[in-house]
């Protein structure tokens, strides 16, 4: 694969046109807005939180295809799960996106978070692969301030 | 055809034979910075191997140099734009620096509490943020004129927002996003009659037409270096040498004063008490160099020739049916900014880099453009004089082909 094909691999188009848990959720108790000042990139996070339990977690708003990708991705696997949990992928995510490109990567651990293996390559799109995450960091310190991904 | 032989110009400028990613570089991010001829960036490495030294201080032959080259350079400029004396073309950082300038300076001056300010809603950042902050500080009131749907500012509505309490209307020439020529002879003249003072954003306009500060009878011109093929870092105020003498400074150091003591200190002539500090002195002497290559090239052949390239894409792009265009006043530079249906201007300009295509994606610095238009940004392709049509024809190659892969 070469380095474009890898950072627009088919699971990131397929995400980006028809994004899962998109939309408004209503009876969220947490949510944050995220900015891209770069790009102009606005998403919110939606979450509906319970006994330490992310029960539900839609994101909103307009993005390109990485952020977009990103945020599907991200629901699906926060959902369920707990906030430490969530915590930890937002770790294992983050090591994976600003880690040197040159490193290897255990494809296997990842799951799904492997596809953005690909963005290392594109520095100007980190921010756009980590928009969402850093809304949801920033819904789950239930901070009424924007996440601002620079 | 025009007179322009493209291909003898692309010679002068090194960078268009680089390779990016494997592919011919497909410059098309004009609007954000041109490029640089040998000529001017020999004269920078002539500058600091033969002539370097601090200029008007020294007695030493060096200092006399330096001196002499960057007092041309601002011969040229005031030649370039037809201004009536030296003391009129003030150095800044560029553009940015030279409208913070007039908003400090000619603020503290003239703009007094219930004093109205007049902008566009096409202005770059660096022709709002400047004048909200005079507003909060002198308590004062920004208006805006708006614009119709093909990005056109709506010159009745201009008519209704001008009265005796307008202080200055401060707009651009060219918008660097949507690409129209606002009718600025036309703006002058209705503020001049309200009693206004008018700031033009030349940043995108000398380069592509001829500009001529005497006859269109603006108060400010500003534009910066590195957009009209000079280098980075050196921008020009022009000002009306009556309003700049009534201005206070707005930085104080060494080359603004005539004498400093303690008690009190005598302020130098124009242009000099604008200029505190050591100025950039290489970059201001290789913009000479820059204007005097375009004007070798000639403006009237540049326009013209550009036009030919604005039709030329404007027509290419329009076939493809995905496309929508943003920005298609009748007058019209060539600066063309554009959505894909579903594919976000970021991922249009990651794939187009792919290719070697060089635009520019996102607000660009003009985010009520954007918020006008619904559009969370745009790509933009704009073109200088050394693009050709092949160029244009790679552009559409590699938009057709992002379209096939986001399917
Ligand atoms: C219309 C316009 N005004 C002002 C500026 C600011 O110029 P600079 O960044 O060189 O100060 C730009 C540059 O992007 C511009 O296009």
């Amino acid at each position: 694969m070469n380095d474009l094909d890898e950072l627009y691999q088919q699971v990131i188009l397929d995400h980006n046109k028809n994004p899962k848990n998109f939309g408004i959720l209503e009876d969220f108790n947490f949510h944050a807005k995220g900015h891209n000042p770069l790009c102009g990139d606005q998403i919110t996070v939606y979450l509906k939180i319970k006994d330490d339990i992310i029960e539900d977690v839609t994101f909103a708003g307009n993005g390109c295809a990485i952020s977009k990708a990103s945020g599907s991705i991200m629901t699906t696997l926060i959902k369920g799960k707990s906030l430490d949990n969530a915590k930890k992928l937002f770790g294992e995510f983050h090591d994976i996106v600003t880690s040197d490109p040159e490193s290897e990567v255990d494809f296997e651990g990842l799951g799904k978070l492997a596809v953005f293996a690909g963005v290392r390559e594109f520095p100007a799109r980190v921010k756009c692969a980590s928009l969402s995450w850093h809304t949801l960091k920033q819904a789950l310190e239930n901070s009424e301030e924007t996440a601002i991904t620079e | 055809m025009s007179n322009i032989d493209v291909w003898k110009i692309r010679e002068d400028f090194p960078i268009l034979k680089a390779k990016v990613r494997g592919k011919d570089l497909v410059y098309l991010d004009n609007a954000a910075t041109t490029q640089k001829p040998q000529i001017v960036i020999d004269k920078l490495v002539q500058y600091y191997s033969e002539m370097n030294s601090n200029i008007h201080r020294g007695v030493h032959y060096l200092s006399e140099l330096s001196t002499k080259e960057f007092e041309k350079a601002r011969k040229i400029v005031k030649k370039f734009i037809n201004a009536n004396f030296d003391e009129e073309i003030i150095f800044t950082r560029g553009t940015t620096e030279s409208i913070n300038l007039v908003a400090s300076s000619f603020g503290k001056k003239f703009i007094n509490e219930g004093d109205e300010i007049i902008i566009s809603a096409m202005e770059h950042h660096s022709n709002i943020v400047p004048w909200q902050m005079v507003c909060e500080e002198r308590g004062a009131i920004l208006k805006v004129i708006p614009m119709n749907d093909d990005a056109e500012l709506m010159m009745d509505e201009f008519k209704k927002l001008i009265s005796e309490k307008t202080k200055l209307v401060s707009i651009v020439h060219i918008s660097n996003s949507l690409g129209t020529i606002n009718p600025i002879r036309n703006i002058i003249k209705i503020a001049h009659q309200a009693g206004a003072k008018v700031l033009i954003d030349g940043a995108q306009s000398v380069q592509h037409l001829k500009v001529d500060v005497n006859n269109l009878d603006c108060d400010f011109f500003v534009l910066s270096g590195h957009k009209l093929y000079g280098p980075t870092g050196v921008g020009i105020l022009y000002g009306k040498k009556e309003l700049l003498e009534a201005m206070p400074p707005y930085q104080g150091g060494g080359d603004m004063i005539r004498s400093v003591t303690f008690e009190k200190t005598l302020y130098n002539d124009l242009p000099y008490k604008f200029e505190a500090g050591t100025p950039n002195i290489a970059d201001g002497i290789a913009l000479g160099t820059a204007i005097q290559y375009v004007e070798s090239i000639g403006l009237d052949n540049i326009y013209e020739y550009e036009m030919e390239l604005l039709n030329y894409g404007t027509e290419k792009l329009l076939e493809i049916p995905e496309l929508r265009i943003i920005g298609t006043a009748k007058e019209k530079a060539s600066v063309i900014s554009f959505v894909l249906d579903n594919i976000h201007p970021h991922d249009v300009g990651t794939l187009l880099d792919r290719e070697g295509v060089a635009v520019r994606t996102g607000h660009h610095c003009t985010e009520p453009v954007m918020r006008r238009f619904d559009v969370p940004a745009t790509s933009r392709a704009s073109f200088s004089f050394y693009n050709t049509k092949e160029e244009i024809d790679a552009l559409v190659k590699a938009i057709k082909r992002t379209i096939l892969m986001f399917g």
